[in-house]
């Protein structure tokens, strides 16, 4: 039912684990499965320069999770916000139907990450 | 890579044997049974041949076995069918918290066509509690369906006690045997119930065919309209080759069971012991009162589908109460019945043993299943938190 992307992403999740001093941390639920996914970012000069991910969840919330985090590696914080959970989807090659609502917790955990980096760095 | 087939509760490969009956009636024995012609009498003969070996392994009467398209339909035909027999008596159903869906979803059927149902709740095994059946039975009480083994969690029902309960009252008693038929002695007239489905598919049988024992003097309608087969109770030409398969499949079951329940329960013990020594790790079901072919645990931290994938890569094939596997988004009824929260029912696994698992495929799930929770308890943001 998976394509061979999302099999290659939950086999060799990229960018597992949490990071010591994050400059944000991004946690969120599914409201629909009750699946959890956490995101850690750290961020120099407005640029995503590493992060990492902790998921609670089926084989598309593990996929999806490490595939985000690979696409938003390198970029700007203004253009990470950009990243939705349909091209999340679609660069797995697409879920199915009845997976489409795991996408969701990628793109919203990196929304979260960053709004906990930016209310830190407006403390800070 | 090893190759584990571990999930017999879903389905059964066929006996040899069967594959070598049902060839020959798929090939040679054509005949429809209500023929007057030899083509006709010998497929008729081969019928009642088969309805005899399928009621000796219940130790029912021939004439009480009435053959059905599996689990699903002898569900509804004993509850929809008794409803409708019985609609002048009463309009009160009761049934379990934990049945198959075969039996929840027409209960709720007749809920909706104005009918009271009483579902009863079960203990932290898996159990009814008898005398939470005796304060439910009442004057307009017509049926109560209550299981015999639970197809996630193995668990047995005291099915003897709790159908003694109902004939004390005069009420009809169905039980669900699709999961414990074929594993473990069940005897109509020692559980004395009034009705009870099994299926083929889950003792080395066909998928597609299955039987309602109805006993003697029971009154139930058909739900289907035709011919006269079946006497009348479940019209329609007979699927011959799948009836006789189901035949040789329950003299095949008879013939082992003794033999076979000792092998797998010491297969399932192992099981069992193995994976509860992986921290965090709990039991579902009873540790004794259970199918010999049957483990279920739930890992904290983890969540089913992922781990079922990860298994898969392995060459292992198990099942889970999982959301994520059944196309449900909410975990298992059955696990959150018997009080487990929506965290821990999502990591659950169940492994169902069957005749072609050895030691060896033993041996292999308790060495990988330790490393696949291992990985997958590192991914997961539950795992540190604690
Ligand atoms: C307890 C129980 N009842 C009913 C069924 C349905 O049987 P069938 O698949 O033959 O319709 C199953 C099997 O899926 C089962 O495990
Ligand atoms: S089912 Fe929960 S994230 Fe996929």
């Amino acid at each position: 039912m998976y394509t061979e992307k999302v099999m290659d992403h939950f086999t060799n999740p990229r960018n597992v684990g949490q990071l010591e001093n994050p400059s944000g941390v991004g946690e969120v639920g599914n409201p629909t499965c009750g699946d959890i996914m956490r995101i850690y970012i750290d961020v120099k000069d407005n640029v995503i320069q590493d992060i990492k991910f902790k998921t609670f969840g089926c084989g598309a919330a593990i996929a999806t999770s490490s595939i985000c985090t690979e696409m938003v590696i390198g970029k700007t914080i203004e253009e990470a916000l950009e990243l939705t959970n349909k091209d999340v989807a679609s660069a797995l090659g697409g879920l199915p139907a009845n997976k489409m609502h795991c996408s969701n917790l990628a793109a919203d955990a990196l929304h979260e990450a960053i709004k906990d980096y930016k209310n830190k760095s407006e403390q800070g | 890579m090893q190759q584990v087939y571990m999930d017999h509760g879903a389905t059964t490969p066929l006996h040899p044997e069967v594959i070598a009956v049902m060839t020959d009636v798929l090939t040679n024995h054509y005949g429809n049974p209500s023929s007057v012609h030899a083509w006709g009498r010998d497929a008729k003969k081969r019928l009642e041949e088969a309805r005899t070996s399928v009621a000796k392994l219940i130790g029912a009467q021939p004439e009480e076995i009435f053959f059905t398209s599996g689990g699903t339909e002898a569900d509804n035909m004993a509850i929809l069918g008794v409803a409708k027999g019985l609609e002048k008596k009463g309009k009160h159903i009761i049934t379990s918290a934990i049945e198959h869906h075969a039996v929840l979803y027409p209960c709720e059927v007749l809920k909706k066509a104005g009918y009271d149902l009483t579902i009863l709740p079960v203990d932290d095994q898996g159990r009814v509690r008898p005398e939470d059946l005796a304060l439910a039975l009442r004057e307009d009480t017509v049926l109560v369906s209550i299981m015999h083994a639970n197809n996630e969690i193995g668990t047995l029902q005291p099915i003897a006690e709790l159908a003694r309960i109902a004939k004390e009252r005069g009420v009809l008693f169905h039980t669900d045997a699709v999961q414990s038929v074929g594993k473990i002695p069940v005897n109509v007239n020692e559980l004395g119930v009034d009705l009870l489905s099994f299926s083929a598919h889950k003792i080395y049988g066909p998928k597609g065919v299955g039987a309602l024992y109805i006993r003697r003097g029971s009154r139930i309608l058909p739900l289907t309209h035709g011919g006269g087969q079946e006497r009348r109770r479940r019209p329609g030409t007979e699927n011959l080759p799948g009836i006789v398969a189901f035949g040789k499949a329950a003299e095949i079951a008879q013939r082992d069971l003794t033999a076979e329940a000792d092998r797998l329960t010491k297969l399932r013990d192992r099981l069992i012991d193995g994976l509860t020594a992986i921290p965090e790790v709990r039991l579902n079901g009873h540790r004794t009162e259970r199918i010999p072919t049957n483990v279920n645990v739930s890992f904290r931290y983890i969540e089913g589908e992922s781990l079922l994938l990860s298994l898969d890569l392995k060459g292992i094939a198990a099942s889970s109460g999982s959301a994520c596997t059944s196309g449900s988004l909410d975990p298992s009824h059955v696990l959150l019945a018997i009080g487990l929260s929506h965290e821990i029912a999502h990591g659950s696994l169940r492994l169902t043993l069957g005749r072609i698992n050895t030691e060896d495929d033993v041996d292999y799930v308790l060495r990988e299943v330790p490393v696949v929770v291992e990985r997958l308890r590192s991914m997961s943001p539950l795992y540190n938190q604690k």
